[in-house]
């Protein structure tokens, strides 16, 4: 016991005397992890001319020459938010940012609702149809999407699905596999005598599942739920197929289109609408950074 | 109980099944059914038989190699991304269960790339590339391996964060006793990687590298957004070779969907052996 406590503590001096050069070599590497976001950023303050020509530079001019010239050369290369104000206006970004926020929601909210009643009725009904339903979904699982996406989007033209709520029913059933499949997991491991309790006291189903089940699913909702999210918000092929593109848009669709048809890309207002689309999702990564860490390491280890 | 929430069977399940029904089951059985038809839709198809499936490697009885170049060009990606990926976050997740100071920051900072989405990533790296590459009056299609290492580094930063999180949750769980005890036992660094830790690691490796395989396997956005293909076909990994086939060549809809049928065996053959893998080393723990 002392043996051990002695060797802790000269760990800890060992720690505490080189700590201090790998904290200083991982600031170094993670600041260059995340250079290439800043030298957008940077970017997405520049003419369209300079972002090719000096893209790591603010000024035509260098320092050597004078603050004056300096200065004079900044005014030449920047541009203030104007790549902003034209990205937004090309890519028509609130309305294309509200269609990607509306069909993440509602496609992870109406996963979430659907797939664990789904989960809960097939682990405790035990029937072939449990069966099948949940090996179909692992199966469902291990299926690519170039596989279904031809008749997938022309099914859902046909049925009306090419709008922002039709979508939803398209993310609720694609998604549907690896929802169930979390959720039955967890299911598994709830102690049937809870809810055998509940329903003597009276409650129905419905009740039971709302009131006792649920509350217990919540760890497992926020890791579908943050699964789901990413996926959702950063899907591209799905809703370009999906989605009447003339009329819908989603984030990642109206990035693509950005570039034109003969393969053009306006750096400029390409610049300012990949910064437009970081912001969100950094603020919501720090907001929920430990949800969305447990929720990726869950998901992984039990996918 | 099992027969009183049997009565709820529209409400628990009818949803999430019409939904399965549309979004799954018959585009898939659907799916399958026109790759043996000729079609530009999906009510005007004519059966052909195997037609499709030779016209992949055969058009006019000349052989045509894209598809097997999108082949091994994909396997060539899949596995250089895949060796990179897990060794660099292996070794940053060791670096980072030594109880740096600001362990909780750099892993925030690592994981960043992973939540921006393949289309926004591509172009950010694709601005970068080109500018630098402008200099010597190149660009990232200039040739097929200008484009396979652009998309390599992609993946990489994107992946490299997802794996570390993995890594570091592993090495966590390897039993700190058992370190000390190879410690006491006279065991250098390598002889505790080589012979405790990768050891207790095998199941999180075996995970890593299964997410990474079929992660670049499936690659579609990065593809389309860096290279689009070009310089002519020769950077097509498979998924936009099959996206290509199907809406780039009209009446060619039918060899897209026989592509889309050998990818999906290809991905659910590497599935099934993960599967095999992690099953039988349960048992074995």
């Amino acid at each position: 016991m002392a043996k051990n406590q002695k060797k802790d503590a000269v760990s800890a001096v060992r720690a505490a005397k080189h700590g201090w050069i790998y904290t200083l070599c991982f600031t170094i590497v993670s600041l260059v992890w995340i250079a290439p976001i800043f030298v957008v950023l940077l970017n997405s303050f520049k003419r369209k001319a300079y972002i090719f020509k000096a893209p790591f530079s603010i000024s035509t001019k260098s320092l050597s020459d004078g603050w004056d010239a300096f200065m004079a050369g900044a005014n030449k290369m920047m541009c203030g938010f104007l790549n902003y104000s034209n990205a937004i206006k090309k890519t028509d970004f609130f309305r294309v940012f509200g269609y990607s926020l509306f069909i993440t929601v509602a496609s992870v909210l109406v996963i979430i609702l659907c797939t664990s009643m789904c989960a809960w009725y097939i682990t405790r009904v035990r029937s072939k149809f449990s069966k099948g339903m949940y090996m179909a979904c692992l199966f469902s699982m291990i299926v690519p999407f170039q596989m279904v996406m031809f008749t997938l989007s022309k099914f859902a033209n046909m049925l009306h699905l090419s709008n922002p709520v039709g979508i939803v029913v398209v993310y609720l059933g694609f998604g549907a596999g690896l929802a169930v499949f979390l959720f039955t997991g967890f299911v598994k491991s709830i102690s049937l005598e809870i809810e055998e309790a509940a329903m003597i006291d009276g409650c129905t189903p419905l009740q039971t599942f709302f009131r006792v089940v649920f509350p217990i699913l919540k760890p497992t909702a926020i890791t579908v739920a943050i699964l789901q999210a990413m996926w959702i918000w950063n899907d591209f092929l799905l809703p370009s197929l999906v989605l009447n593109i003339n009329k819908y848009k989603t984030l990642p669709i109206a990035i693509q289109y950005l570039k034109q048809s003969h393969g053009q890309v306006p750096w400029g207002d390409m610049m300012a609408v990949l910064i437009l689309a970081i912001i969100p999702i950094v603020i919501f990564y720090l907001i929920c950074q430990k949800y969305i860490i447990e929720g990726v390491l869950a998901g992984a280890v039990k996918g | 109980m099992e027969k009183s929430i049997k009565k709820y069977f529209p409400i628990f399940v009818l949803p999430t099944l019409i939904a399965f029904i549309i979004g799954f089951v018959v585009p898939f059985i659907y799916g399958i059914f026109l790759s043996f038809c000729k079609f530009t839709t999906v009510t005007d198809w004519k059966w052909i038989g195997f037609e499709n499936y030779t016209k992949i490697f055969y058009v006019q009885g000349v052989l045509d190699t894209t598809f097997l170049h999108s082949l091994w060009y994909t396997a060539l990606f899949t596995v250089v991304s895949v060796v990179i990926t897990n060794l660099v976050s292996f070794i940053i997740a060791m670096l980072l269960t030594k109880g740096i100071r600001g362990t909780n920051i750099f892993r925030t900072v690592f994981f960043l790339p992973n939540l921006i989405g393949g289309i926004v990533l591509s172009y950010i790296w694709l601005m970068i590339f080109n500018s630098i590459l402008a200099r010597y009056s190149q660009t990232i299609v200039t040739t097929q391996w200008h484009a396979f290492w652009g998309m390599i580094a992609v993946t990489c930063w994107q992946q490299i964060g997802y794996m570390m999180i993995i890594y570091v949750a592993g090495i966590q769980n390897v039993p700190g006793d058992l370190i000390e005890a190879a410690m006491i036992d006279g065991a250098g660094f390598w002889q505790r990687l080589k012979n405790v830790i990768l050891p207790m690691l095998m199941p999180t490796i075996t995970i890593c590298t299964f997410l990474t395989l079929s992660n670049g396997f499936k690659m579609f956005d990065q593809n389309l957004a860096l290279t689009g293909g070009a310089p002519g076909k020769s950077s097509q990994l498979l998924a936009l070779n099959i996206y290509d086939t199907m809406y780039g060549t009209t009446g060619w809809q039918g060899v897209g969907q026989a592509k889309a049928v050998i990818f999906f065996i290809l991905v659910a053959a590497i599935s099934l052996i993960q599967n095999r893998l992690t099953t039988s080393r349960e048992v074995e723990q």
